[in-house]
């Protein structure tokens, strides 16, 4: 047996470098896609409608770890190996979609009726209207609940763990394979998240607050 | 794509998901009462009690809820066992997700406390209410009513966040998945049925925590308006 040392401590570092990456994967992934879903949420053609809450409601009613065992094991049976950083990228990426695609649409909806009405009579055609009047209103009242939703994807990184990849939970179980002092390890690793997580919590308080200041 | 789905396996192995399944739902409903009932006492202690109540209650819920569950329920099993409390896996995710699903509950309620306004209590007291029926008449359902949709959602999410009590071994869902595909080496068949099992037990939380609204919040006005 190994006993804790400082070693380790920065092993444990280096692991949440990559619990950020793979957070950063997500966030941006989920931005992307995330965004469409929104925009067909509220789009005028039924269809659209129907397809992404139907892509909500699948993600939303399934565990995270199932789908990361789906793009995992699943695919790789399927014959698309995926290596672990992918997979879990993908995964979150459809997960980080689903809730950032629904936060949106409530954003994009939260913009006053008028506005899409006075655009409307100044002649913009639908895409002009979305680009010039309707989301640089809706990312202003969008900006305090995505950096809150942040703390979730970065939490949920750990999930990543379990397929092997070795961020910041999984190095925290490697540690103690060797060292076997799962109280001190886990909650050095706790720590770590919550340095991670607390600035983005406070950060989404303030902007809310902000948002907020004229009521 | 050459791949041929399989699900044969599933004529010799359903009992085990649905052994599985059950677990999962006697899991969550034990922790999501539990944690409703430390969310609440938390929420009423955030918002009434003194300076040095207010603080361990607001750190509480700050380090739950910016550290993954995932680390917490290591804290809990592996932890707590070097240290010489020995539980069992069962015990331990009851108790991780206990003190979860409380750290949330206690925002959520707060809002539904902090939203009942000072007059309601000024009236309670005029009509010589005891601080006990205070609390929960004119306090507690009319805050839970307020905040009910998010309270639910976020039991729902709890029942989808149990997957993760599978890494210690408690024998739910997941954990059965895990434990077929390694016989069967049919992940992909297994992870979709397990998929469509949580689908499903998210649809009936749903309509369950639709139904206990209906009963427990004996609907005096209109939804929506406002109170």
């Amino acid at each position: 047996m190994i006993q804790l040392n400082a070693n380790h401590f920065i092993y444990l570092l280096q692991a949440a470098q990559w619990t950020l990456l793979l957070s950063l994967i997500a966030f941006v992934g989920g931005s992307v896609v995330g965004l469409a879903v929104a925009l067909l949420r509220v789009s005028r053609i039924g269809v659209l409608r129907v397809l992404a809450s139907g892509y909500i409601q699948l993600i939303q009613g399934t565990p995270l770890l199932i789908v990361l065992f789906l793009s995992y094991f699943g695919l790789g049976i399927m014959g698309f190996k995926l290596v672990p950083i992918v997979a879990a990228g993908l995964s979150l990426t459809l997960y980080a979609a689903a809730f950032l695609g629904e936060i949106w649409r409530g954003c994009i909806e939260a913009v006053p009726r008028t506005q899409w009405e006075a655009s409307d009579c100044l002649g913009l055609n639908r895409f002009q209207q979305y680009a010039w009047v309707i989301l640089p209103q809706a990312v202003k009242i969008a900006i305090p609940p995505t950096v809150g939703f942040m703390v979730q994807i970065v939490k949920n990184t750990s999930l990543a763990s379990v397929i092997g990849f070795v961020e910041l939970a999984r190095a925290g179980q490697i540690v103690n394979n060797s060292t076997f002092e799962p109280f001190t390890i886990f909650t050095i690793v706790a720590a770590i998240y919550f340095a991670m997580c607390y600035p983005l919590s406070l950060a989404a308080r303030a902007l809310e607050r902000k948002a907020h200041a004229g009521r | 794509m050459s791949y041929k789905f399989d699900f044969a396996f599933l004529a010799e192995r359903w009992p085990d998901f649905v052994a599985g399944a059950w677990l999962t739902i006697q899991l969550t409903v034990v922790s999501i009462a539990l944690g409703l009932a430390v969310g609440t006492v938390c929420a009423l202690l955030r918002v009434y009690g003194n300076r040095w109540v207010r603080a361990p209650v607001a750190f509480y819920v700050e380090l739950i809820r910016n550290t993954p569950l995932l680390v917490q329920i290591f804290i809990v099993y592996f932890g707590l066992s070097s240290l010489g409390l020995k539980l069992s896996a069962e015990v331990s995710a009851v108790i991780a997700l206990v003190v979860n699903m409380g750290a949330y509950t206690t925002e959520i309620m707060r809002a539904g406390i902090q939203s009942i306004q000072r007059t309601q209590l000024e009236a309670a007291d005029c009509l010589g209410l005891t601080r006990l029926q205070t609390i929960v008449h004119v306090v507690l359902l009319p805050a839970m009513e307020r905040v009910y949709p998010a309270l639910s959602s976020q039991f729902v999410l709890l029942m989808l966040a149990s997957s993760i009590t599978s890494q210690i071994s408690t024998e739910e869902l997941t954990a059965t998945a895990n434990l077929v595909q390694s016989d069967t080496y049919r992940s992909f068949e297994v992870y979709i049925i397990v998929a469509v099992v949580y689908l499903a037990l998210s649809v009936l939380y749903r309509f369950a925590f639709w139904l206990i609204g209906l009963v427990l919040f004996a609907r005096k006005r209109k939804l929506g308006t406002a109170l």
